[in-house]
């Protein structure tokens, strides 16, 4: 390939391509993203080319693997242009169909296409579907509509002209302050003003400065990152061109979980193709300029998505936090000024240069400008990567978007910010979703994970599940998370037993407290807020299981009773015999009974009794163990 | 000097910008507890990780509270540091500590000593409401030092010490959250790591997590054996050091005391170390200056500059991280095993003992030593030269143990021959000290010529790499002088690529040389302490008659009646040795 060497030169390469493109009559999307790539995507892929090529419809059809949809509990997606036909699930074995009545008769396959769950109707393209109506994709603008693995298809995207722009006709300081003027903020989840950040690290006097791509996505559940780097690494490579130019540093460097083989391979694939065409490495678009990014392998710890830590991992080092000051844009990698964006901020970056800062401000709330990623899971209709503007309510992500809760269950909870987070609940429905207002409410943006939870959901047990990750992921420097989340953990875990206490409801508080206030890094200054979360709006909960040794969503198995129906029950003894802990008593003939106190809750009885005589209850009476132990 | 103003509990204080909110506190005398946080200042050695958490103050307008240790005083700043919020966080992550600690405090060596428990008794912590699960490792017992690591409290200054001030990195964390702990990579035998035996981890660990293995119910078993004559040999570093033990003051030297103790203790003769290091001056001496002889004349295969090999932290250093320059170091054995050597075939045939009736004792302020005096090639017929060697806490306890009121024992001297000793043994113990004792005698002898001055100051001090340039009568001898093991390192890697300026280098493992070693009572960070011992030493040179090793009547008739002369046939059999290749089980590389 020939280097481009000016942005004029981009320009007309773009022209070109277009033009190239344009001869199509129909473009074919497959997804490639890692879900519909496990759900042999790929073969689809193959067979659809292999049928267009056979039927020699090769000149006016073009099949193109892509990044992700976002739509993935419904992957492996294809979407045919310039109709917009949505279709999903589909399979290998459903190539042929969609050539054959759609791309050459033009009917569209209607059992391919989407069913609105509400509704209950087929939906005959992605402009009526539900989950696409109130998103507004900026970061996730290519994904799903390029191959990622073709900068061509970037460059017809305006690629790099952002990058040619800020090097023909800007300075670092016009740069930065189109960053700051736009309003972006850091979306790995502390929020922190872009634009400032790289000013920040601009004015550090230095022989070498760093721009760190912070793609060490950890929260459970969460998939933004990857997405982006699967289905348009090049905005990403593009942004990190441009940050080192603004903040004056040539060198780059991509952190990323080992984990995204798929991330990798495409991001390797993009540098190479972007060094090719002269985008990046010396001379960049003929000017002085001069950039270059590396790839560094993390190794799935979560606390190395904590800046410090990233950095100190990718010096080989313990990925551990330190204390901030001095902060990575003074002193970072190597000791010198890094600045550290996320990838979703990266590719954010792009389009504000392009489309201008006031655009961009445009969109969101007074202090939270632009968009942002979630990824929506949980007992909800349409789970998916999904990008709306700030502002957004929880109600309309839940109930528009992702189309209500599933099987018609009661919305209960809605967990947000990633295992740091908290859970929000109905009366937070309508909060418009940013930074600000998210914190105040106990919960945090974090790097955007949001799961719905449903009333079959106990939160004691939610706040349980969250602490044994957090258990599992502390790095072990300070005191507070170290130990104090394993405390958490354990007096949760004695709650969901049964054996909790009033004492333990105060040692929750007290604990997460502290730890929140004398935890080193961000991780234990926000690993307790699924129990403050929980305390706060499920009190009558933990209360349930501390008094009541109940759990009102029958989730905690030691807080179950396997109950015998006296009516039901006709004496046969098999229940008594199959019990391993002799906690059933009765007489032959006579109606059984099971001592709570001693119940082991192992459900052989259940299992053995062929009358349906035992139950599980929720509740059961004491005063009937009175009487049967008097 | 750029200053900041701040307030601190409704007082106002001055500091210099970068000052932390620690050091500006106790400027006017605010004491705020700490655990992880440690510094010796004149030592250059900081570790403030802020892991630990316990001296956390509240900052007006900062939204959680601040590590006082690693937080920079700002101009303006409003600190409150013992409301009830800092208090409560204070006590909870305390007890979150002890939550996870062995509460054995009743059988803990570390017990009177432990920085944790004295934090408990000074908060009041009368019960810990956190019942579960606590840290459980198997306990790793090499030859000098003990690793319980269920009593680690991350505080990772052993990590410090090991990595920063003598990069040798057997010692870093390890796992993660609740699992972590600091460990040999791989979680292997400290015995299997690069660990040299310095015991800079025990000396700085607030637990007692790392501690000296202890062989006094060894030394009690030889000494209530009547078929066994049991001989003690101290070293110069320990009569500084043992009052504080017995609440003197840092510094005092307690030289008779010690010789009436030990003789209390039962041992049959009452030996000086400081003997042998007048002899390892007499070896040492006379081989630098036949390497120097040698390479004035032109020889090419003569190796300078000549390093000296009395600390067996820094032998075990060198064979494990520069095998290519196993010739450069002197092949003079440390004094305490030319003492072994020396009493188990002269001194042993003085008195018609057998040596493998006569068990050498030695007190040692270092815990390398008891590796060292384990060493095979330190051994005939399996029967080692030195049999035990304690520690400089060990002996206190057993002082204590033995119902020897110290304080009240008469000031004794040592027995001969092997307890007469010059001031030139007796600095040995100060970094510069074995350096200055050599200098003082291979200058003599090679010029001639009686010293008007004996002390070298240029040679003392307490700088990490000094160096001087000692004037032999015209020959100007470049000396180097490192303590601490990365200082060495620096020097090492000099030779290494051939830079190196100096014709001798004296090398000490311990930050301050053996008054700062790993077996001396615990300084807690006080590095004032090391220099009071220092001082104590050079007064007791000062304060001898005679103060080189080349003057000392014993090692005289000792080269007389049995030895010949230095570097001797006889000399080479019993007071040298070689050195070995241990790169193999260097699993890191600082280079």
């Amino acid at each position: 390939m020939t280097r481009v060497k000016s942005l004029p030169e981009l320009v007309y390469m773009k022209k070109v391509l277009e033009a190239e493109k344009a001869k199509y009559k129909q473009h074919v999307h497959v997804c490639g993203g890692t879900g519909c790539h496990a759900a042999q995507s790929i073969a689809l892929d193959e067979k659809l080319k292999r049928i267009i090529n056979d039927k020699g419809l090769s000149p006016d059809v073009h099949v193109t693997s892509t990044g992700c949809f976002g739509f993935c509990e419904k992957g492996p997606i294809v979407k045919i242009l310039p109709d917009n036909t949505f279709y999903t699930e589909v399979t290998p074995n459903d190539a042929r169909e969609i050539i054959d009545n759609h791309i050459v008769a033009g009917n569209k396959v209607e059992r391919l296409l989407f069913t609105d769950p509400v509704t209950n109707e087929r939906v005959s393209d992605s402009e009526h579907m539900e989950f696409y109506k109130k998103q507004k994709r900026i970061a996730l603008r290519n994904c799903g509509a390029i191959n990622p693995e073709n900068i061509n298809e970037y460059i017809v995207k305006d690629g790099y002209q952002a990058l040619g722009k800020v090097l023909t006709e800007l300075d670092a300081q016009r740069t930065i302050d189109i960053i700051k003027k736009s309003g972006l903020r850091g979306r790995g989840g502390g929020g922190f003003p872009t634009g400032l950040k790289w000013e920040i690290t601009s004015k550090v006097e230095a022989d070498q400065k760093y721009v760190v791509c912070n793609a060490d996505e950890g929260d459970p559940g969460a998939f933004m990152d990857r997405a982006i780097l699967e289905g348009d690494p090049h905005s990403v490579i593009e942004a990190m061109a441009i940050c080192g130019f603004a903040i004056g540093g040539s060198k780059g460097l991509v952190y990323i979980r080992a984990e995204y083989p798929l991330a990798i391979q495409r991001l390797q694939k993009a540098i190479a193709q972007a060094r090719d065409l002269g985008l990046l490495g010396e001379n960049i678009l003929g000017s002085a300029f001069s950039f270059d990014i590396q790839l560094r392998f993390g190794a799935g710890a979560f606390v190395c998505g904590e800046e410090t830590a990233l950095i100190h991992s990718m010096e080989g080092m313990r990925g551990e936090p330190t204390f901030k000051p001095p902060f990575p844009s003074v002193s970072g990698y190597l000791g010198k000024p890094t600045n550290v964006n996320n990838v979703e901020t990266f590719a954010n970056i792009p389009v504000i240069i392009n489309n201008g800062a006031e655009w961009f401000a445009s969109i969101g709330t007074e202090k939270s400008k632009g968009t942002k990623v979630f990824a929506l899971a949980g007992k909800i209709n349409n789970v998916g990567l999904i990008e709306v503007p700030m502002g957004i309510t929880l109600r309309e992500i839940i109930f528009e978007i992702g189309g209500g809760i599933k099987n018609g269950k009661k919305f209960k909870a809605v967990q947000t910010g990633g295992p740091s987070g908290g859970c929000l609940t109905e009366k937070h429905l309508d909060t418009p979703i940013d930074y600000d207002n998210l914190t105040e409410v106990g919960s945090m943006m974090g790097s955007g994970g949001m799961i719905v939870l449903d009333e079959d959901d106990c939160m004691v047990s939610v706040a349980k599940f969250y602490l044994d990750f957090i258990v599992e992921e502390s790095c072990g420097k300070c005191a507070p998370c170290r130990v104090g989340n394993k405390r958490l953990y354990e007096i949760l875990d004695k709650i969901t037993q049964g054996k909790g206490t009033w004492e333990d409801l105060e040692r929750l508080k007290n604990l997460s407290s502290v730890i929140k206030d004398t935890s080193l890094c961000g991780l234990g200054q926000t690993s307790p807020n699924p129990v403050l979360s929980t305390l706060e709006n499920f009190w009558d909960e933990y209360v349930e299981h501390v008094e009541d040794k109940k759990c009102r969503a029958g989730q905690c198995k030691a807080l179950l009773y396997y109950v015998i129906d006296e009516d039901q029950c006709v004496g046969c003894t098999a229940c008594k015999r199959s019990c391993p802990v002799n906690a059933i008593t009765g007489d032959k003939k006579q109606a059984h009974y099971i001592h709570q106190d001693i119940c082991i809750k192992c459900g052989a009885c259940e299992e053995k009794c062929a009358f349906d005589a035992i139950s599980i209850q929720l509740e059961h009476t004491p005063k009937k163990i009175e009487n049967a132990n008097s | 000097m750029q200053t900041v103003k701040l307030t601190i509990d409704n007082k106002t204080v001055e500091v210099e910008k970068g000052t932390t909110i620690l050091k500006a506190a106790r400027k006017i005398g605010i004491d705020i507890p700490t655990l992880c946080h440690f510094e010796m200042c004149d030592m250059n050695i900081e570790n403030k990780p802020g892991g630990c958490r316990i001296c956390v103050v509240e900052v007006a307008g900062r939204k959680n509270l601040a590590p006082a240790c690693a937080t920079e005083a700002q101009d303006g700043m409003v600190i409150n540091s013992h409301n009830i919020r800092v208090l409560n966080a204070r006590r909870t992550v305390l007890k979150l500590l002890i939550s996870d600690h062995p509460f054995d405090c009743l059988v803990c060596s570390k017990s009177g000593n432990c920085e944790l428990q004295s934090l408990a008794t000074k908060f009041g912590i009368r019960e810990i409401p956190y019942q579960g699960e606590k840290s459980t490792y198997r306990k790793d017992t090499s030859p000098s030092i003990i690793r319980d690591v269920d009593k680690c409290i991350m505080c990772r200054r052993c990590e410090m010490m090991c990595n920063e001030v003598q990069t040798v990195g057997a010692l870093s964390a390890v796992n993660r959250g609740f699992k972590s702990v600091v460990a040999p990579a791989f979680e292997m035998d400290l015995e299997k790591s690069p660990c040299t035996y310095c015991g800079q981890c025990v000396s700085v660990c607030p637990t007692g997590a790392l501690t000296e293995v202890d062989h006094s119910n060894d030394i009690l078993r030889a000494l209530s054996d009547r078929t066994k004559t049991v001989i003690v040999q101290t070293a110069p570093a320990v009569r500084a050091a043992l009052g504080e033990e017995f609440g003197l003051e840092p510094g005092t030297s307690v030289t008779g005391k010690m010789v009436a103790a030990l003789r209390r203790l039962g041992f049959k003769f009452v030996f000086d170390t400081d003997f042998a290091a007048d002899l390892t001056i007499m070896e040492e001496g006379t081989e630098l200056l036949d390497r120097l002889g040698r390479y004035l004349k032109g020889e090419e295969d003569v190796k300078l500059p000549m390093l000296t090999s009395c600390c067996p932290g820094w032998v075990n250093f060198f064979e494990h991280n520069f095998p290519d320059l196993l010739d450069i170091p002197s092949t003079a054995k440390s004094p305490q095993q030319m003492f072994g050597a020396i009493a188990k075939t002269y001194f042993a045939d003085k008195i018609g003992v057998d040596r493998k009736n006569l068990v050498v004792v030695s007190i040692m302020p270092c815990l390398a030593k008891k590796y060292e005096c384990q060493r095979d090639e330190f051994k005939v017929n399996g029967n080692p030269d030195v049999d035990f060697s304690i520690s400089t806490r060990e002996l206190a306890a057993f002082i204590k143990q033995a119902n020897i009121d110290f304080m009240d024992l008469p000031d004794e001297e040592f027995d001969n021959p092997l307890g007469e000793s010059t001031g030139a043994g007796v600095i040995f113990g100060n970094t510069g000290g074995v350096i200055e004792a050599a200098c003082r005698t291979a200058y003599e002898l090679h010029t001639g010529k009686t010293l008007e001055k004996v002390e070298f100051n240029a040679l003392r001090g307490m700088e990490g790499i000094r160096s001087a340039t000692i004037d032999f009568d015209g020959l100007p001898l470049n000396i180097g002088i490192a303590h601490g093991l990365a200082n060495a390192r620096k020097l090492l890697n000099e030779v290494r690529a051939g830079r190196s300026k100096y014709h001798a280098i004296e090398i000490m493992a311990c930050p301050g040389g053996c008054i700062g070693g790993g077996g001396q009572p615990y300084h807690f960070g006080n590095s004032e302490i090391l220099l009071k011992r220092a001082a104590s030493l050079y007064n007791e040179d000062d304060c001898k008659t005679i103060r080189k090793s080349h003057e000392n009547p014993h090692i005289m008739r000792l080269y007389d009646e049995f030895l010949g002369k230095p570097l001797s046939h006889k000399s080479h059999e019993l007071l040298h040795t070689t050195y070995f290749d241990k790169s193999d089980e260097v699993a890191i590389n600082h280079d």
